[in-house]
């Protein structure tokens, strides 16, 4: 570990990272004046939402993760860049009015429209749990990562660290303040980004040419970056992993609850519009600073790997690597304070995501069916905060080296396998009901994450087994299809009669989707 | 269902714009499809086709710009929807539901009604 400590880069991270913590503080104190969140929210315009909501998707795997793909594949990386823009408009033309014109906020309330909420909510909370699990575990190992490459730290005691602080940041810090740090975050990130492809595209004349040709000169594989199959190479992967990162946007709990914090309709849109431009624009900026990073970290010893090869830090440090090597100490230290205040903001909804799965899904609706002890279920949801943050510890320790986009592509994995379906068929197929959502998406849920469990990600990288017994890395082709085929088979032959009523209820359903009006008779809330 | 929903459900001009709108967002949504699964469909079956290096340059691939392209299709349909949305379908709704909830008297004539917003707290 001859891991030389850079004092000045540090200084700018600790200067960083406390401005993010005092704006969360300050923030968090304000918004709890004003009545609550999200009648605070209600002040803010689609351009600011738009930003807060690209920041909660320029996530460590987007910037660290896509531009690691793009440096360690080439081409490739562009594959989960257009696989997690794509959902974006899918989400605004065919699921975002109708849900918000049910005037919930979750995915379960909006289901929960017509169908039994029990069931749903059960299944819901699993699903969200697993999604935010694996979604935490990648932006660990981001986090875990730079900190052991800026401070010289062990792997382990750097994700502990990172772990520690997490579960502080989310007690103290909170929910209330986030849209605000997600939009001082994007704004950063954006510049930052912008800088770094334009430092790149500087050193090569703005030739982007000139850019792939250096890449190419190079890289090991040579003008294979160029072209498709470094990291998928065989078709069903291409599809299952396009499934998946198309799909799962419009299944992940935290990214669909923030699109409902908008003051109205015009607004949501807006915001949708500005985000899809700026997480469009990022991702463009990722793909220049994969290959800028090609082009000027390949073959330099100052970033060579401790083994000789590949990258100090592994490939998701490349972006980190590549800011040292366009603008010093002083621009390492920026990127990486703004990368780590990414991570923690984008963590700290996540974990508050999943304790509040367990506290108000499972434990308050669920195991006190509806009429918890409210003093109660804030400490089950400061437990769960710890917990998942010790389970984030443990499963960052183990999946150290994985490329933490490929993680989050796990996670949308899953979204479209429980989340999607139930959610898309419950808006536009009358005949979906509670039997087959809940059948169906339990089957959807086991199918992926024993896929993900056997395949060879798991079975063999962090197991050790000789080969793996599911043969793909990504399971989304099959998770996602039987969870459609058994919602529709299991809904077709349900001849309960609560079935009926769930059918007869999908005009009441379908008209307040489209106006937000006739809740009153057919809620019954 | 309730009586005013039944109404506006039954309402002719109430079906014919859902019609429009679902058929506009449908078409929308075909289109960002079909780009994004030609794109993963040339990956897995014909990865060749996009490792063809384009124009007159040395390096870039015709995968290149066919991505970049797809970017910026996502985020000009979405301009689009958002354009048509704003200034067509909205006001639209806004006139078939006026003329049925002014007849029952539930809107509040003070009230600042915009379609979404959820009348469900009336």
């Amino acid at each position: 570990m001859a891991q030389s400590v850079n004092f000045l880069a540090i200084g700018m991270f600790a200067v960083f990272v406390a401005a993010t913590l005092g704006i969360t503080f300050w923030a968090a104190r304000r918004t709890r004046s004003a009545s609550d969140f999200y009648a605070a929210g209600g002040g803010i315009t689609g351009l600011q939402n738009g930003l807060a909501i690209a920041g909660d998707f320029m996530s460590a795997a987007s910037f660290l993760g896509i531009s690691g793909l793009v440096f360690a594949s080439g081409f490739d990386g562009l594959i989960y860049s257009i696989g997690f823009l794509v959902g974006w408009p899918l989400i605004l033309f065919l699921l975002a009015e109708r849900l918000r014109n049910l005037g919930r906020y979750t995915f379960a309330d909006a289901v929960s429209f017509r169908l039994r909420p029990l069931p749903i909510r059960t299944l819901a909370a699993c699903g969200t749990l697993c999604v935010v699990a694996l979604y935490l575990v990648a932006q660990m190992v981001g986090a875990g990562k730079l900190i052991q490459l800026l401070f010289g730290l062990p792997y382990p005691i750097a994700v502990v660290l990172v772990g520690c602080l997490m579960i502080l940041y989310v007690t103290f810090g909170g929910m209330l303040a986030t849209t605000w740090v997600q939009l001082i975050k994007a704004c950063l990130l954006l510049f930052g980004a912008t800088v770094m492809a334009g430092a790149v595209l500087l050193r090569t004349g703005w030739s982007l040419d000139g850019l792939f040709s250096a890449a190419v000169a190079k890289h090991p594989k040579g003008a294979e970056i160029m072209a498709p199959g470094g990291l998928v190479s065989d078709p069903i992967s291409a599809i299952s992993l396009g499934l998946a990162l198309m799909f799962g946007t419009a299944g992940l709990p935290h990214i669909l609850m923030r699109f409902f914090t908008v003051p109205d309709a015009v607004q949501a849109r807006r915001s949708v519009f500005f985000a899809t431009g700026f997480i469009g624009y990022f991702y463009i900026l990722t793909f220049i600073i994969g290959f800028g990073a090609i082009m000027l970290l390949r073959g330099d010893p100052a970033f060579l790997g401790e083994d000789g090869s590949g990258i100090r830090g592994g490939n998701n440090m490349a972006a980190i690597h590549l800011a040292q090597a366009v603008g010093g100490d002083v621009f390492l230290g920026f990127i990486s304070a703004v990368a780590f205040a990414t991570i923690l903001a984008v963590v700290s909804g996540l974990t508050l995501a999943g304790a509040s799965a367990i506290s108000h899904d499972l434990y308050a609706s669920v195991w006190c069916a509806g009429s918890p002890n409210e003093a109660r279920e804030v400490r089950v949801s400061r437990i769960a905060t710890v917990l998942l943050g010790l389970a984030a510890i443990g499963l960052g320790v183990s999946f150290e080296q994985q490329n933490v986009a490929y993680m989050v592509g796990l996670a949308f994995a899953i979204a479209a396998s429980v989340n999607f379906p139930i959610l898309f068929l419950s808006m536009f197929w009358p005949g979906l009901t509670t039997r087959g959502a809940t059948v169906g998406g339990a089957v959807g849920l086991f199918t992926a994450v024993m896929c993900m469990i056997l395949g060879p990600t798991i079975w063999v990288d962090i197991l050790g087994h000789q080969a793996p017994i599911f043969p793909y890395k990504h399971p989304a082709l099959f998770s996602t299809t039987a969870a459609f085929i058994c919602i529709i088979l299991v809904s077709k032959v349900d001849r309960s009669a609560q079935a009926a009523r769930e059918r007869a209820a999908f005009g009441a359903q379908f008209v307040r989707s489209q106006t937000g009006i006739g809740a009153a008779g057919a809620a019954g809330h | 269902m309730s009586e005013v929903s039944a109404r506006i459900a039954a309402d002719p001009a109430f079906v014919a714009l859902q019609k429009s709108r679902s058929r506009f967002a449908w078409s929308l949504a075909g289109i960002v499809l079909l780009a994004y699964f030609s794109f993963i469909l040339i990956i897995a079956f014909a990865p060749q086709v996009f490792a063809r290096v384009v124009g007159d340059s040395q390096t870039i691939t015709l995968g290149i710009p066919i991505g970049l392209v797809i970017i910026v299709l996502c985020f000009l349909l979405t301009g689009v929807y958002v354009r048509r949305a704003n200034r067509v379908f909205d006001p639209a709704l806004r006139e078939i539901l006026e003329r049925h909830l002014k007849s029952e008297n539930i809107l509040d004539k003070e009230a600042d009604f915009a379609p979404g917003e959820g009348l469900s707290a009336h």
